[in-house]
């Protein structure tokens, strides 16, 4: 039955539906209303687990960690300074091969500081060996977090669904919130077979030498690799079910003979759905929407990338310095096709930067042009600045 | 050692188990220094907690000599995550077990500088939400498994390798920082020192502590040969100093209200105890009159902490620093 929910309390209705038995959270700023949804679950005894509010995100993430190793289901959620603090934590639990799951209410990170939305905050934590879902809305949030468990438990690896703050968590739609048998069907009960337990004790987390440490790494990011066929199946075998799937490893929408396309990760695809209708005169365009992004589905980008000339990488993030995170993923990733589409690589809507829906027509516009130019943040106001931070007219057009 | 993928059914541990004069949770082979005090601690500490426990051991040198993969010392189920979070790992294994509906009781495990320093913020987390936990530190007064570092716990005047003596310096200049009066700030139900030359008076409070329902913190004092400069067969020696001189008070409080200590029988004067380490040694050196001052004031801080736990003995006792040194095992059951 379809509720109008605010994204957070969707996420927390579905988080009670996955029976987690130990939640631990902490409200570092920014803060988002999931955790507070679900202590008042737990008081009014319609959820039964242990809510650990700890003294950091950093123990947050260490309580899970030691939860699951103890046997038991978890969750915890987090975002910006609270993930970035966590991040130590982050490595170590991947690296245990431990299953959990964590919500990013995706936000900018400070300095200077922003409670707002933007997705530096998960991209900081890409190579720690967590599997990244992106969702584009708040029904995909629900339904990316009851496949999340499944995925997480499947592959032994922890799983982030990235979630953007205030766009989503706390924006109100109608919402789906499945029922419990359909969860139970779909979710085993944990059985977490590494466990630790007195009748037959095991060591984790040891020491290990040269000898075993690229093993190690070898194994992990295989499994991050071989990830991608679990999470196709969770989402397959949850449309049969629901009649819903958020999106497999990416999605296409638009046209087959299109010849522009835009990768977006995130909420933003819906922003640039509805401009699509809104200028039918613009050339038509696929919208690519990446939902893994770690393990990365470059076959399946080449499949969604045939036949384009333009392709424009639309992020929430950058790498100072460099430029755009996911473009240069995606350039590497399309190197290998027979016709590779011009790249062009821009980030918007920064620290919460409203993103209206002349975006779209600006995407255009921006790419009309007779070589790809480098990696701009396109809706800076250079007139704020001072003259010396205007950079290169190239690098920084407004 | 044995290995971690050995073919053993839990049958068979349990035979194992009931089968052996005593229950050691740590095995002989593993790597720690001779004459290690804290790889001694360890086994003490698991020997009186049993078979039925769950730990959450910080980085340090105890997770390192224990566990050159894929070989390791333990016998009982043990997890390593990272330095700075051992009370938040055993908190959320007590959370998950008590979920479960089990009772298996969980300890953590750190070194000084993962209990006063890094680890600080998770165990006083830890202590604060009540989590039925015995957190043991061992106290080797240094970061010994990095390269001998000071920590909060070193000794005031200690030489480290971060706090060596010099023209302008006398070693460490702060002083060995409380943590048993913190840890024990937190009202949790009861907080002890502990001291690895007074084995039975170790298995005794460890054996109190595993009773109680609830956080519980045992500081253990444990010689580092390596770290503190003495000979490895001297470890026993160095500790029963560190209590006798009064450096070291073995106290025990419950709901922060002293319960308990250990009887000095005859004060020792602080040098017997500082010239056995080569971390003191610039400390005897006659000619520089600040060593005598770090002297004085070093027996000033034994004669505050006698004062302070009213620790001077009255007469012969067995239970006092000098009748509690040996391992009594039948007879005086005491232990």
């Amino acid at each position: 039955m379809r509720k109008a929910l605010e994204g957070s309390q969707a996420i927390a209705q579905t988080v009670a539906l996955c029976r987690p038995q130990v939640v631990a959270a902490y409200p570092i700023t920014p803060q988002t209303h999931i955790v507070e949804n679900i202590a008042k679950l737990v008081a009014d005894g319609k959820m039964d687990c242990e809510l650990v509010s700890v003294e950091s995100e950093f123990s947050a993430a260490s309580l899970v960690l030691g939860a699951v190793s103890a046997g038991s289901r978890t969750y915890t959620a987090s975002a910006s300074q609270g993930i970035l603090l966590m991040s130590e934590v982050l490595y170590n639990i991947a690296g245990l091969r431990v299953p959990m799951v964590l919500t990013c209410a995706n936000r900018a990170i400070s300095a200077p500081l922003s409670i707002w939305n933007d997705q530096q905050d998960s991209m900081a934590v890409r190579d720690a060996g967590w599997i990244q879902l992106y969702c584009a809305d708040n029904q995909e949030a629900v339904d990316t977090t009851i496949q999340a468990y499944r995925i997480s438990e499947a592959t032994e690896l922890p799983v982030m669904v990235c979630v953007d703050g205030f766009t989503l968590t706390h924006t109100l739609e109608p919402i789906d919130i499945p029922d419990q048998d359909m969860v139970d069907t779909f979710l085993p009960p944990f059985n977490f077979k590494r466990a630790l337990d007195p009748a037959s004790p095991t060591s984790v987390g040891t020491l290990v030498s040269p000898d075993f440490y690229p093993e190690a790494r070898h194994s992990h990011h295989h499994a991050l690799l071989n990830a991608a066929d679990e999470i196709i199946a969770a989402d397959a075998d949850w449309k049969q079910l629901s009649g819903r799937s958020a999106g497999g490893l990416l999605s296409v929408d638009g046209p087959d003979d299109a010849r522009i396309g835009i990768i977006t990760l995130g909420s933003v695809y819906g922003t640039l759905s509805a401009a699509r209708d809104e200028y039918p005169d613009l050339p038509a365009t696929k919208l690519i929407k990446l939902r893994a992004y770690r393990p990365f589905p470059i076959d399946a980008l080449h499949t969604a990338c045939t036949g384009l000339t333009d392709l424009v990488v639309l992020e929430r993030a950058l790498s100072p310095g460099y430029g755009g995170i996911v473009s240069s993923e995606v350039h590497a990733a399309l190197s290998g096709m027979a016709t590779v589409p011009r790249i062009h690589s821009f980030a918007v809507g920064l620290g919460g930067r409203d993103i209206p829906l002349d975006i779209y027509r600006k995407l255009h516009d921006q790419i009309d042009v007779p070589e790809p130019g480098p990696f701009t943040i396109i809706d800076v106001e250079l007139e704020k600045l001072p003259v010396e931070d205007h950079g290169s007219e190239q690098s920084a057009s407004g | 050692m044995s290995t971690n993928n050995q073919a053993i059914t839990s049958e068979q541990f349990v035979h194992l188990r009931k089968n052996q004069p005593r229950f050691e949770g740590i095995e002989s082979g593993h790597r720690a220094c001779l004459g290690c005090g804290e790889a001694l601690a360890a086994r003490l500490v698991t020997e009186a907690a049993g078979p039925d426990v769950m730990i959450a051991n910080a980085t340090g040198c105890l997770e390192v000599f224990t566990t050159p993969w894929p070989e390791s010392a333990w016998r009982l189920p043990w997890m390593h995550s990272l330095f700075e979070n051992a009370g938040a790992i055993a908190a959320g294994m007590e959370a998950a077990l008590k979920a479960q509906g089990k009772h298996t009781k969980v300890l953590a495990f750190g070194g000084d500088g993962g209990t006063f320093d890094i680890g600080f913020q998770a165990l006083s987390g830890m202590l604060e939400r009540g989590h039925n936990v015995l957190y043991v530190c061992f106290d080797n007064e240094a970061y010994m498994n990095t390269g001998i570092q000071r920590s909060s716990s070193t000794p005031h005047a200690a030489m480290t390798t971060t706090s060596p003596p010099g023209s302008e310096r006398m070693g460490k200049r702060h002083l060995k920082k409380d943590i048993l009066s913190i840890v024990a700030a937190h009202h949790i139900p009861y907080a002890a020192t502990a001291s690895v030359a007074y084995p039975s008076d170790l298995r005794k409070k460890i054996r109190r502590a595993m009773a109680i329902e609830g956080p519980t913190f045992i500081q253990i004092h444990s010689p580092c040969p390596l770290g503190w400069g003495h000979d490895g067969a001297d470890s026993i020696k160095v500790a029963r100093l560190a209590v006798q001189t009064g450096l070291f008070p073995v106290i025990e409080l419950e709901r922060s209200e002293l319960i308990g200590s250990m009887p000095i029988r005859n004060p020792r004067p602080v040098t017997d105890y500082l010239e056995l380490q080569q971390r003191f040694r610039h400390l005897f050196d006659k000619d520089d009159t600040r060593a005598v001052e770090e002297l004085v004031h070093i027996q000033a801080l034994a004669d505050h902490n006698i004062k302070h736990y009213n620790l001077r003995g009255e007469g012969m006792d067995a239970l006092d620093s000098d009748g509690a040194d040996s391992v009594r095992r039948g007879g005086m059951r005491w232990a």
